[in-house]
């Protein structure tokens, strides 16, 4: 999880000056994005995948973590990114929404040439020859569950399925090869599905919490809590064969890219999974140690520089191990303080014009704010997975997904502010010959200003927690080490990203209320600088601007 | 130097509300004239037509022998002074900046000195008061702020909206009594809208009895008295009088 510190703050000034840079023109020295789903084992491929293009000297962006199956392929197929891991089983089912015949699906390898060849036809998308291991659905439950059922397979846990709780992962539950599928197929019918995040459903089913969840047949938990993974007798799920997913332009554009990924194919079996597996989740190790370490065993790449202290250190004080990334930490609160500034910039120049238009043309004010509130209802991860197709991966959705969330707070408080603004004064203005343009700035700003800066104060805060959630599509910032820690079962980790963030959520709203202050009208500032001589009395009278 | 004014057959309705029907008023240069009647008479919409806050439908108003609808609104409005019944100061800027507003608005070569001396004519010295804000003022001396700014550019022309509505009796006397001694030294056209007769016979040389957006008598305070032209007058007439009887006890 450690990264580049240079290249984070780099990206974080370089993003924000090239936003849309996606759609320029490749240059043939660029440096590779490498991107990964949200889950342990793809982080760990994508990180192997990185230090071994780094080590044929090609320089890699890594963009981990990113949402789903949805929002990662989106990426691939819009040339945001150029490589992850992924799936056979997901290629066929929640991708191409493809069935096969048993007899092929008993085959991982006709499964692996039939998905392939559709992926280069229809999305000019190439799986390189897989990885060598598979990482199928693994349906478990506790040993306790096991015996009190007599569950051994899939069709025990169907027969029981209406006394028991699942805890599925979000994915599984939507996903044709998952819920939807083993409903159909088996006639599973849980009495209460639980969404779950990956990292917590483990220690939701050994609490009791809920009888049954998805894991994945490599993870390192797996063993961990010593469960009982039932037989898929109907067998349901396809072949799950691990792969990097590569465009077609990076095999045309960089070929030793390519070349450097498919030293990869066929060398790791399932034994080495769930062991490298065991070492991030279980033993919390830091990804890229244990990227190294294997990577080397292999003899992929040269021995390399001893690890770090940072990388070294288990599990010491979290004082310490927030000391530790103390640079990485500044940086991606750098960052995340950059896309908060940036959308809210950008919504206040939006959002305040707009409700003052809408205080001119009463008539279309509460339809047009009306349906901002109800971008509000969109749930973030929603309006980013959107923006995916349209805008690709990386600030630029992220910023947009941001402002849209900026806009109702700000053009509400605006619109309210200006319409409510004393309406004695204002018409009394009017009467004495003051024209519109001068009754906004005179008048109506000034005393709308404290319900326009309680606007856009709400907005402030909503977008610093909001922006945690962009680095599902790779825009970085403090939601990183959360998703990072989600996906990794690392507590630590969620808390070094969680807690800088609430910091800033606190901070913005006091320098805001600080601005709300300053901006108050005059008449209700403290009295600090108002014992005046008559000649600042004088001047004051003048000092109203010519409009 | 005072502007005549005028409005001649003017009818304006508010949707299907009529709120004048065919009023013709004449003030002449330098008279005070008052408009009284209840709520919906139509006087404070006589009133707005002089300063083109309302544009009435049918029939011409004019200030100074000049139709209004023939200068910009914006320009009109800085030569004529306007009162209303919450004052309406800027609550954010102070006295002296308030008393300010239409000098600066008209360019004058120094607002700040023409807001003095308002402010000197209605007694509230700009030393004592000129730095404070709105808020910092009693009700009765927010309104004598807001007739200073009604005169601080000299207009030919104020026009008051119930100006002294809102305020306690002794208040209300003493601003009636300030506001008379001004106009005559200013020797400025007044147009007053009130709902109470005395007032109207206090600060008016005439008075224009309305009711339900018709003119029912136009004259002296003692015409009205001696001959009213119509039973609504007689009735105003005796209901005045006998409100003042009650206090004789």
């Amino acid at each position: 999880m450690r990264r580049n510190i240079r290249a984070l703050s780099f990206m974080s000034l370089v993003t924000v000056a090239a936003v849309g840079a996606q759609s320029v023109p490749q240059r043939e020295n660029r440096s590779v994005v490498v991107a990964s789903k949200p889950f342990g084992e793809s982080y760990l491929l994508c990180e192997m995948f990185a230090q071994v293009l780094e080590s044929r000297g090609l320089s890699v962006e890594r963009r981990p973590g990113l949402g789903a199956t949805e929002i990662a392929f989106g990426a691939l197929r819009t040339g945001a990114i150029d490589v992850y891991p992924e799936y056979t089983g997901t290629g066929l089912i929640a991708i191409l929404h493809d069935s096969l015949s048993d007899s092929v699906l008993a085959d991982p390898r006709a499964v692996f040439a039939h998905v392939a060849k559709r992926f280069a036809d229809e999305y000019r998308v190439l799986w390189l020859p897989p990885l060598g291991f598979q990482n199928t659905y693994a349906i478990a439950v506790t040993q306790a569950t096991a015996g009190k059922y007599h569950l051994h397979t899939l069709s025990d846990l169907a027969r029981e399925s209406p006394h028991l709780t699942a805890g599925f992962t979000a994915d599984f539950i939507g996903r044709s090869d998952g819920l939807v599928g083993l409903s159909r197929v088996y006639g599973l019918h849980p009495r209460a599905v639980r969404p779950l995040a990956p990292a917590v459903k483990y220690q939701a089913l050994a609490s009791g919490a809920v009888d049954v969840i998805d894991g994945y047949s490599t993870d390192g938990l797996l063993a961990r809590y010593d469960l009982v993974t039932l037989v898929d007798d109907r067998h349901f799920f396809p072949p799950y064969e691990a792969a990097a997913l590569v465009t077609e332009k990076l095999e045309t554009q960089m070929p030793a890219a390519v070349s450097a990924l498919t030293l990869l194919s066929g060398r790791l079996d399932e034994n080495t999974m769930r062991r490298l597996n065991r070492r991030v989740e279980v033993d919390g190790e830091d990804v890229r140690v244990v990227a190294r370490d294997e990577l080397t065993t292999l003899g992929l790449i040269g021995g390399g520089r001893a690890a770090s202290a940072v990388e070294r250190q288990g599990h010491s004080g979290f004082g310490r191990y927030l000391w530790d990334r103390r640079l990485d930490l500044a940086a991606m609160t750098l960052r995340h303080l950059l896309l908060v500034g940036l959308a809210l910039l950008a919504a206040v120049f939006v959002a305040v014009p707009l409700g003052l238009f809408l205080e001119r043309t009463r008539r279309l004010a509460e339809p047009i704010i009306g349906s901002l509130g109800v971008l509000q209802t969109i749930p973030s991860i929603a309006l980013l997975a959107f923006m995916i197709p349209l805008l690709g991966v990386g600030v630029t959705p992220a910023l947009v997904a941001l402002w849209l969330y900026a806009l109702y707070p700000i053009a509400r408080g605006t619109y309210t502010g200006v319409r409510d603004a004393d309406p004695d004064a204002v018409g009394a203005a009017e009467a004495l010959g003051t024209t519109p343009v001068q009754r906004l700035l005179w008048v109506r700003l000034p005393l709308a200003a404290p319900v326009i800066m309680a606007g856009i104060r709400t907005a402030a805060v909503i977008t610093v927690g909001a922006a945690t959630l962009a680095a599902f599509i790779g825009a970085g910032g403090l939601g990183e080490p959360i998703v990072a820690g989600l996906a990794l079962a690392d507590t630590r980790m969620i808390l070094s990203g969680a807690l800088p963030a609430a910091a800033l959520a606190l901070a913005v709203d006091g320098v805001l209320a600080l601005v709300e202050r300053m901006v108050a009208p005059a008449h209700r500032r403290e009295r600090i600088w108002q014992r005046r001589g008559s000649q600042a009395l004088a001047d004051d009278a003048l000092r109203t601007p010519a409009v | 130097m005072p502007l005549s004014l005028a409005a001649r057959n003017v009818s304006h309705r508010f949707g299907n509300v009529v709120a004048l029907d065919d009023v013709s008023v004449d003030v002449p240069a330098g008279r005070a004239v008052a408009l009284v009647g209840e709520s919906g008479s139509g006087k404070t919409t006589l009133l707005r037509c002089f300063n083109r806050l309302v544009e009435p439908l049918r029939g011409e108003v004019s200030v100074g022998d000049r139709n209004v609808r023939t200068q910009p609104a914006v320009l009109l409005r800085r030569g004529i002074g306007y009162v209303q019944q919450h004052g309406g100061l800027l609550p954010h800027w102070r006295v002296l900046r308030n008393v300010a507003l239409v000098p600066i608005l008209r360019e004058m070569p120094d607002p700040t000195d023409a807001a003095r001396q308002a402010l000197e004519l209605v007694g509230l010295p700009a030393s004592d008061f000129g730095n404070r804000f709105p808020h910092e003022l009693s009700g009765g001396q927010r309104q004598r702020v807001a007739l200073a700014r009604s005169i601080a550019a000299q207009p030919g022309v104020i026009l008051l909206d119930e100006p002294f509505g809102a305020l306690d009796a002794i208040s209300r006397a003493d601003l009636q009594e300030s506001f008379d001694a001004m106009r005559h030294d200013l020797a400025v056209t007044t147009l007053l809208v009130t709902h109470d007769l005395a007032e109207a016979g206090r600060l008016a040389d005439e008075v224009v009895v309305m009711r339900a957006g018709r003119v029912e008598q136009h004259g002296t305070m003692r015409t009205l008295i001696s001959a009213p032209a119509t039973e609504y007058v007689a009735r105003l007439i005796e209901r005045a009088r006998a409100g003042l009887e009650a206090l004789r006890l």
